[in-house]
């Protein structure tokens, strides 16, 4: 679905992405984590265009990505990043329709698919119709998260999308995410810098460390056969809890 | 979208919204159009910003439309010298009071005062004439309070030199005409440096103290009132200056009767009868139209009676017949420009955010324009348009309201967070539905702001517009300055004052509507 070849970023100087070639599975949830400034962010934002890379080519579906053809790549990309980015001048409803009007999609069309999405993220036709000031966090990000399956997408990219929310809302939102991961069955590329949501999530789990990538695959690879000992440090540093949901995700499976 | 109202077009972003205000704006612009063709069948006449030449001023109206052949308007209280010379020249005027030593020192440049046949002949190229001296003439001269004058002994110009303390305070018109203080600072052997000031300020600040000298015209009432003592030109350095009219040569064949009315006032206004009417205005408060119609039907001149309370208080300055024309003549200064000067400001304030290059050179550029002085900039745009009125007063006003509105524009873009501008390239919209849909609106605000701070200043900045001829309040303004008359000057400033509350309060308002809801406190 999507391929990173030889892609590297420097800012004044300073490598944030070294060379890295990655590839993204169709119909798979691929989480990139790492510690702050290791570049993740970086590569999902070249993705989307964002971030034009220094080196290498990026292509989506076999296409490579050019000044050309970005604005209609993005259309089938949808990309939520930490706190939202809801416009704050339009209502909910507004932000999630702002492209399908503005590419003239029938009125018909678009309110059935704003009901269809109110239903997948389990908002209330009320919340679509308040401004993202009188919503809270997690109902932006719910908001967001519609915004970006507006035009059914067959790429999801995620920024960190749950980092700016409370332990509750975060656990909760996490839930919904992976059941709409599941329904859906979209490629997926989600960046975190939390071992346990990676774990929850990520089908494919790709470690990067100083703009490099150290270790990819499941999570048992990453558990059980560390590549180097940062691996097992990076893992170490997110505590585990006796009770609740694991590394290896659903509930309690083994401590 | 079940709510139609969609405020991302909110803000000058969709034609149909845009449109209502461009037709507002071309509306105001035609009607003024209108209103100056039609002055164009009518006869003209402009005056100084002094009493004596609004009196003159009145009196060849007056004359004029009695005569009955055509429609007679006062171009009154018109800048200066120059800007006379242009109004007449480009046919703005047809006809205004002048003296013989202005025509031939200042426009042409002559080095002494000829007869009016020589006069006429050098005003020929211009398609110029003057004619019909009234009967007096105003000089130049300097003027000391009489017991300041008398404590330090001085009662001639060539006392001065030999008392280096003394403060000067000279009109801006004397200060830099060519037969004005160079020429009788050399003539004199004067050491002063002296202060610019208006000539309607000059005897209070006399009066009081702050100044020792100031330069009177011969005729001026207020040298009785004050107690001034005119100092003898010894060395016989200012020449006479008869007051004549100065028109467009056409005037006697295009308007005969009208001529031959104007031509029955030569000889008619003695020196006496002069001040006895600029007293009239000065010190009894009489409008300047009854004074001229007064000496018209022959009437005795109101003589300046000690004690008298003047006639016209700030109520019926306020109140008179021409308050009307005056806020609609400001009304139409301020939108026209105002209009404009967004249609202008804020594509450059875009441009501005989007060109870091471009970005220096406009706002520096709309900033310099901020600085220069506004009767510089009017007598630049006078001489840019070759006319005088609306068309360079509303220019002048374009360009002083352009920085508030660049700047707030281009801020306003510069200021949406980084991660907003983002999330909208990222959506897959063009750049210029990103303008249009999300970072217009999310400026909003602050461009509102701009304008409101442009539309208030405008009117504060109109009133100037009338040293050209433009009208507005301003005309109250200058001819209370020019004649001393402090409720004349208040009729002017306060209902500039109160418009500008107004539009402030109707911006505000205006605020709630155009800002989107979720932007708001």
């Amino acid at each position: 679905m999507v391929v990173l070849d030889k892609v590297s970023k420097a800012y004044a100087g300073q490598a944030a992405v070294a060379p890295v070639s990655l590839e993204f599975a169709s119909k798979r949830v691929t989480v990139l984590i790492g510690p702050s400034g290791c570049g993740k962010s970086t590569l999902l934002r070249m993705i989307v265009g964002l971030v034009l890379p220094d080196t290498g080519r990026i292509l989506i579906d076999g296409e490579a990505l050019t000044a050309d053809n970005t604005l209609r790549l993005r259309h089938g990309i949808g990309y939520v990043i930490q706190e939202g980015g809801l416009f704050p001048h339009l209502t909910a409803e507004d932000n999630v329709a702002l492209l399908a009007r503005f590419l003239k999609r029938e009125s018909s069309w678009i309110s059935a698919r704003l009901g269809e999405l109110a239903d997948l993220t389990r908002l209330s036709s009320e919340h679509l119709k308040r401004y993202p000031r009188y919503l809270s966090g997690g109902q932006r990000q719910r908001v967001s998260i519609m915004r970006a399956l507006m035009l059914d997408p067959p790429l999801l990219l995620f920024d960190e999308p749950l980092g700016a929310l409370d332990p509750i809302t975060r656990y909760e939102l996490q839930e919904e995410l992976k059941r709409i991961f599941g329904a859906l069955g979209k490629t997926v590329v989600l960046v975190t810098h939390d071992m346990n949501e990676a774990g929850y999530f990520g089908d494919h789990i790709v470690l990067m460390r100083e703009g490099r990538v150290v270790q990819q695959g499941g999570i048992r690879d990453l558990l059980e056969r560390p590549a180097e000992p940062f691996v097992q440090q990076f893992i170490r540093a997110q505590r585990a809890f006796p009770a609740g949901r694991t590394l290896e995700g659903g509930p309690a499976a083994a401590a | 979208m079940t709510s139609s109202f969609y405020p991302g077009r909110g803000w000058l972003s969709s034609a149909e919204r845009v449109a209502p205000r461009l037709r507002l704006g071309a509306g105001a612009l035609l009607a003024w159009l209108a209103v100056s063709c039609w002055a164009q069948g009518a006869l003209s006449v402009g005056s100084k910003r002094f009493t004596e030449s609004y009196v003159l001023g009145e009196v060849v109206t007056q004359t004029a439309a009695r005569a009955g052949e055509v429609r007679a308007v006062h171009q009154q209280g018109l800048g200066n010298t120059a800007i006379l010379f242009a109004a007449l020249k480009s046919g703005a005027i047809y006809v205004y009071p002048e003296y013989t030593g202005t025509i031939a020192f200042e426009l042409l440049g002559m080095k002494q005062v000829p007869g009016l046949a020589e006069l006429n002949h050098r005003l020929g190229e211009h398609g110029l004439a003057v004619d019909v001296p009234l009967g007096f003439a105003n000089s130049y001269a300097l003027a000391m309070v009489a017991t300041r004058a008398a404590e330090l002994g001085i009662v001639r110009v060539s006392d001065l030199a030999r008392h280096r303390q003394l403060r000067l305070g000279l009109s801006q018109e004397f200060l830099n005409r060519k037969d004005g203080w160079e020429a009788l600072k050399t003539a004199y052997a004067l050491p002063f440096v002296p202060r610019g000031l208006d000539h309607g300020l000059a005897y209070e600040a006399v009066a009081a103290g702050q100044l020792d000298v100031i330069d009177v015209y011969s005729t001026d009432a207020k040298i009785e009132r004050y107690q001034l003592l005119v100092l003898e030109d010894d060395r016989k350095f200012f020449p006479a200056y008869d007051a004549v009219l100065f028109y467009r040569r056409e005037v006697p064949d295009r308007f005969p009767a009208t001529w031959k009315a104007l031509q029955r006032l030569e000889g008619r206004i003695t020196a006496r009868r002069m001040i006895a009417m600029n007293a009239a205005v000065e010190l009894s408060g009489l409008p300047f139209q009854r004074v001229a119609a007064d000496f018209l039907s022959d009437a005795p001149a109101a003589v300046p009676r000690a004690g008298k309370t003047p006639e016209r208080t700030f109520i019926t300055a306020l109140m008179s017949p021409d308050l009307l024309r005056l806020t609609g003549e400001h009304l139409v200064l301020v939108f026209v420009s105002l209009v404009l000067s967004i249609t202008v400001g804020i594509p450059l304030g875009i441009w501005a955010q989007r060109a870091p290059r471009a970005q220096a050179m406009i706002l520096g550029a709309v900033g310099v324009l901020q600085t220069v002085p506004a009767l510089a900039l009017l007598a630049f745009l006078i001489a840019a348009f070759d006319r005088i009125g609306t068309l360079p007063a509303i220019a002048a006003l374009f360009l002083y309201g352009l920085l508030p509105i660049v700047r707030n524009t281009y801020s306003g873009l510069a200021d949406i967070s980084p991660s907003l501008k983002e999330a909208s390239q990222a959506l897959g919209l063009p750049p210029p539905a990103r303008l249009r849909l999300v970072e217009l609106p999310l400026a909003a605000r602050a461009i509102l702001a701009g304008v409101k701070t442009s539309a208030v200043i405008n009117v504060g900045t109109a009133t100037i517009a009338a040293f050209i001829g433009a009208g507005g309040y301003g005309e109250r303004i200058v001819a209370g300055l020019a004649v001393n008359d402090h409720a004349m000057l208040l009729a002017g400033a306060v209902p500039a004052a109160v418009m500008a509350l107004a539009l402030q309060w109707a911006f505000d308002a205006l605020d709630r509507w155009l800002v989107p809801a979720g932007l708001r406190p």
